[in-house]
């Protein structure tokens, strides 16, 4: 079936060093380069979340004074947002996209790598912020004017790092349109194309369309902060919630943009360890891409308490709550290719059924948000925190850690530690549910978010998701182990890895080539 | 089975089920759930909340129920074998498509009324305009000259400091307590209007089951109405990212009935007045 | 010129045009969003900010509405306080209400008025015809002097609202940054 890559016909390797890494136009070393990153970030944006729990552990403040405090909340979302989720979702594609269509590389490597360092100078400079006098961010990730407005000297280095982050994802996300339309193998239809690639190509279009609109938002916040614009500055005949609306319409897309390759993850995993194709395959297709336009008809919901006319308010209620639809069918799609597989449960499997699980948790309070009088109660209160960790933590990121556990024999070539990573499963899951299934009940007692001290009653449950934050949090420390261990050494990995593997991907060896697919594959 | 023990068996299992269907009543939930609330819109809300809680409790039970029969009943240590042909069901498929629409259209319907019974001000019986500010709240009592500042009272405004070394479970409602607390009647709506002076606040307390934005430089309404038969202390807090001490501009209303809301207002009024005089001078 | 060449220079050629269009597309909006205004009747400060015509009153019977008024001074220095609280008014018929304003900064400046009507619903129907937030209101080192509003409760207004409020928040421009 598919030619196997052979080894770089130059007669020598990448070159060794710093230099290797500050060239490469390949597409497996920039999706290195970017899961490396995004693990490190995951790291830094954890020891902030650290410190939030930490303060949060007792009532009365003990660590953080509150401003300092802001800013740990602010920063920990735009890392993990910006850092983390997408630089790892990106890396992924950029590893598994070429090898799943049977195409030698992305379509655009040079610019492929200019993404990769774009960013990665963007979170230098937005790190750096803290720093500055005034210290970084502290307006919460969106960013609201006119709180944001007070930010000290790091106000226009976070608005040039959001920029930097933006022409990096945009130009990522041609990369990935252009890769998918132009190079798949012969016969490689549309529709016969893995759902990671298909989550990827819809993705891709998602962050072609909002992402501008959020460097719009930000620059104008910046004209407003610099030069006497009254976008948002009701003295000038300006709105604030203007700046809610452009921000929304970017945020709500985004958080689909964060979530969806993790569908795509879940759809490679579940049939290889059910060893069935996914049942309903362009169900599938059609559900992310309804999600994904659905996507663009739900900003408002995150409004619900700005002051918003009656219609408004019906209409983003009915439109939120049709994503359920869509998403519904996914979740019974991979139930169904569960159903009368021969199902097993290595650590890949492990993540994935605890996406589904716990996602699907998060669904449903993301359902009861929806619905605006009972909104009324639950906005800006834990219990939207703990609706959008569910969806986010054993969502998106278990979504990204099932992938790196799938394929990380694949880049390496070698097996790792299943005891471990089994260890590293358990903690996690439990340990997650510690830290955030109290949260709602916090949010539904009367807790507003993003306060560093809180009344009495609400301290119990304050303590025990801080307990399982630390536990997570020390957990993830056996992922980091693990992964450099593997690196290092560990049993050989054949070709296909698993058991029942499916895709162009375990036709090459383990560690794939460095060149895969030179001559494109016939594909049946 | 002997008949003596088969009535013993159903006797335990009513007494079971009769203590657990009393426990929603005799179980303290105000640290897991929604407050009912002090008014009539608190209570529909609490009660839509809770529908929408079983509804979405059922459908978990059922969907986490196939999750659990799939990974167990076809697991390969069970020696299950794939069915590599089942990839399609038309008719499921389009089951369980149609039929979360309409759950949904049947979970969205109740909250139509609600929402135009809450965007209807009309008939209020006393207007409130509330102002955020950093970090405190202004109210005004329109049309009677009374207007004060509500801060965060100085047992807890000590006490929240960094290192303050005081515990705050010995400060009686820590962070819930205000100088000046707001007064409202009992049995009247109330018409709060909300703007704010310098940023983004909002206005919040569970027991009312609203809130609203503070928005600077517009101005936003709502209604609030206390039960005539609850007056009391109702305690809320600054619910949007206002800046450094976001959690530490607490609302705290008094709801009085209405005569003694009436007697209270008269006397502010009064002290306003000769406090006016006393500048003038 | 080779095919490709060709190709290149034609495909660079639309780039730029689509990017110049673009841009020109952004300067345009400038009038377009008035225009936009105007048609669809959406607008909030655009709108409030100017003067509506009333042509000729028809109070309507057996009718009244609750008119309150207030005012913020989000920036101190100023106070702006309405002269009488609220009036009851007929829908149709003209009214005038006063407020009165001070210049405390201790020197002279210019304020603007942003007019604010709640619930939001009844802003279309809350014509005014003459009102101090139409223009900046220049004021001497401590000034006071009374600035007059005259409005008409549009007839059309939803029989469910009993009640609004103007509500002014008052800035001084020669502070106003970002």
């Amino acid at each position: 079936m598919a030619h196997a890559g052979h080894q770089d016909d130059h007669g020598h390797g990448p070159p060794k060093g710093i230099v290797r890494w500050l060239t490469t136009t390949n597409h497996k070393d920039i999706g290195t380069m970017y899961l490396v990153f995004s693990l490190l970030m995951f790291l830094i944006g954890g020891a902030f979340a650290f410190m939030i729990r930490a303060e949060l552990f007792e009532p009365g403040l003990q660590l953080l004074n509150p401003a300092v405090f802001n800013q740990m909340t602010t920063m920990h979302a735009l890392v993990m947002v910006f850092g983390a989720v997408m630089p790892a979702t990106v890396g992924l594609a950029n590893w598994m996209i070429p090898m799943q269509i049977g195409a030698a590389d992305m379509a655009l490597p040079r610019m492929n790598l200019f993404s990769f360092w774009l960013l990665a100078f963007a979170f230098l400079l937005l790190l750096s912020t803290f720093l500055m006098p005034g210290g970084a961010p502290a307006s919460g990730w969106t960013l609201y004017p006119p709180l944001v407005l007070q930010t000290g000297e790091a106000f226009p280095m976070a608005i040039f790092a959001i920029h930097l982050m933006g022409a990096s994802s945009i130009m990522g996300a041609i990369n990935v349109i252009v890769t998918i339309v132009n190079m798949r193998a012969p016969g490689m239809t549309l529709l016969k194309m893995p759902l990671f690639s298909w989550s990827w190509l819809i993705t891709a279009y998602l962050l072609i369309a909002v992402m501008p609109v959020f460097a719009g938002g930000v620059t104008m916040l910046l004209t407003d902060y610099f030069f006497k614009t009254s976008f948002f500055n009701a003295a000038g005949g300006g709105d604030p919630v203007l700046f809610q609306h452009v921000f929304w319409f970017f945020g709500h897309p985004e958080v689909y943009i964060m979530i969806l390759p993790a569908f795509g993850i879940v759809s490679e995993i579940i049939p290889t360890f059910s060893r069935k194709p996914i049942f309903g395959y362009e169900a599938m297709v059609y559900a992310i891409a309804s999600i994904a336009f659905l996507s663009f008809i739900v900003w408002a919901h995150h409004m619900f308490t700005v002051g918003m006319p009656l219609a408004g308010q019906l209409f983003f209620t009915l439109s939120t709550m049709l994503i359920a639809v869509p998403t519904g069918v996914k979740i019974f799609n991979w139930t169904a290719t569960m159903w009368r597989g021969s199902v097993s449960f290595e650590p890949p499997m492990l993540f994935a059924l605890a996406f589904l699980f716990l996602f699907t948790i998060g669904g449903f309070s993301g359902l009861m948000l929806a619905i605006v009088p009972a909104d009324f109660q639950y906005h800006d209160t834990y219990f939207v925190v703990a609706h959008f960790h569910y969806v986010l933590v054993p969502g998106a990121v278990f979504g990204i850690m099932g992938a790196v556990y799938y394929w990380l024999p694949k880049w390496t070539g070698h097996m790792y530690d299943m005891r471990l990573a089994k260890w590293h499963f358990w903690l996690s899951a439990i340990f997650v549910n510690v830290l955030f299934f109290p949260q709602h009940f916090l949010g539904l007692a009367g807790m507003p978010r993003r306060i560093p001290d809180y009344a009495s009653q609400f301290a119990d449950w304050n303590m025990v998701s801080s307990i399982g934050a630390f536990g997570f949090g020390l957990s993830q420390l056996l992922f980091v182990w693990l992964i450099v261990k593997c690196v290092r050494g560990g049993e050989r990995a054949t070709a296909g890895v698993w058991d029942w593997p499916h895709g162009l991907e375990w036709t090459v060896p383990s560690p794939a080539p460095y060149h895969t697919f030179e001559k494109a594959p016939e594909v049946h | 089975m002997h008949i003596a023990s088969r009535f013993q068996m159903r006797s335990v299992v009513a007494g079971v089920l009769a203590s657990a269907t009393s426990l929603p009543a005799r179980a303290d939930w105000s640290l897991v759930n929604m407050p009912e609330g002090v008014s009539e819109l608190s209570r529909e809300i609490h009660d839509m909340h809770m529908i929408m809680f079983w509804i979405c409790t059922v459908i978990a039970v059922l969907t986490f129920g196939a999750m659990i029969v799939a990974m167990t009943r076809f697991r390969k240590s069970k020696g299950a074998v794939a069915d590599q042909k089942m990839l399609h069901n038309a008719r499921l498929e389009a089951a369980w498509t149609i039929v979360p629409v309409i759950i949904l259209i049947v979970m969205a319907i109740p909250s139509v009324e609600k929402l135009v019974k809450i965007e209807d001000t009309s008939g209020s019986g006393l207007t409130v305009k509330v102002t955020g500010h950093q970090w405190y709240w202004q109210y005004e009592y329109l049309g009677s000259g009374v207007k004060f500042y509500s801060r965060l009272a100085r047992s807890s405004d000590v006490a929240r400091q960094k290192g303050s070394g005081i515990d705050p479970r010995t400060v009686e409602h820590y962070l819930l307590d205000v100088d000046k607390p707001l007064v409202i009647p009992t049995g009247v709506k109330v018409r709060m209007l909300l703007t704010a002076n310098d940023v983004i606040h909002a206005w919040w307390v569970p027991q009312f089951g609203m809130k609203r934005d503070a928005i600077p430089g517009f101005i936003n309404e709502m209604w609030i109405s206390v039960d005539a038969d609850k007056p009391g202390t109702y305690r809320g807090q600054c619910a949007e990212l206002c800046g450094a001490d976001h959690g530490f501009m607490p609302i705290v209303v008094v709801a009085k009935p209405k005569a003694e809301f009436d007697a209270w207002l008269l006397r502010q009024k009064q002290e306003a007045s000769t406090a006016l005089a006393a500048t003038e001078q | 010129m080779s095919e490709p060449g060709k190709r290149n220079r034609s495909l660079a050629l639309r780039l730029v045009l689509m990017a110049a269009g673009s841009f020109a597309f952004g300067f345009a909006l400038v009038p377009l969003y008035d225009v936009f205004c105007e048609v669809t009747g959406i607008g909030s400060n655009a709108v409030l900010t100017r003067a509506g015509t009333v042509d000729g009153e028809v109070p309507v019977p057996n009718r009244t509405v609750v008119v309150e008024f207030t005012a913020s001074v989000p920036d101190g220095g100023w106070t702006l306080e309405p002269v009488a609280p609220s009036m009851e008014v007929q829908p149709g018929r003209l009214y005038e209400a006063h407020y009165r304003a001070r210049n405390l900064s201790g020197r002279e400046t210019t304020g603007q008025a942003v007019p604010s009507i709640s619930p939001m619903r009844a802003a279309r129907y809350f014509v005014k015809t003459e009102c101090f937030c139409f223009t900046p209101q220049h004021f001497a080192r401590d000034e006071e002097r009374e600035l007059k509003v005259r409005f008409v409760v549009d007839r059309e207004l939803p029989k469910e609202i009993d009640r609004l409020t103007l509500s002014y928040a008052f800035y001084d421009v020669e502070r106003k940054a970002g």
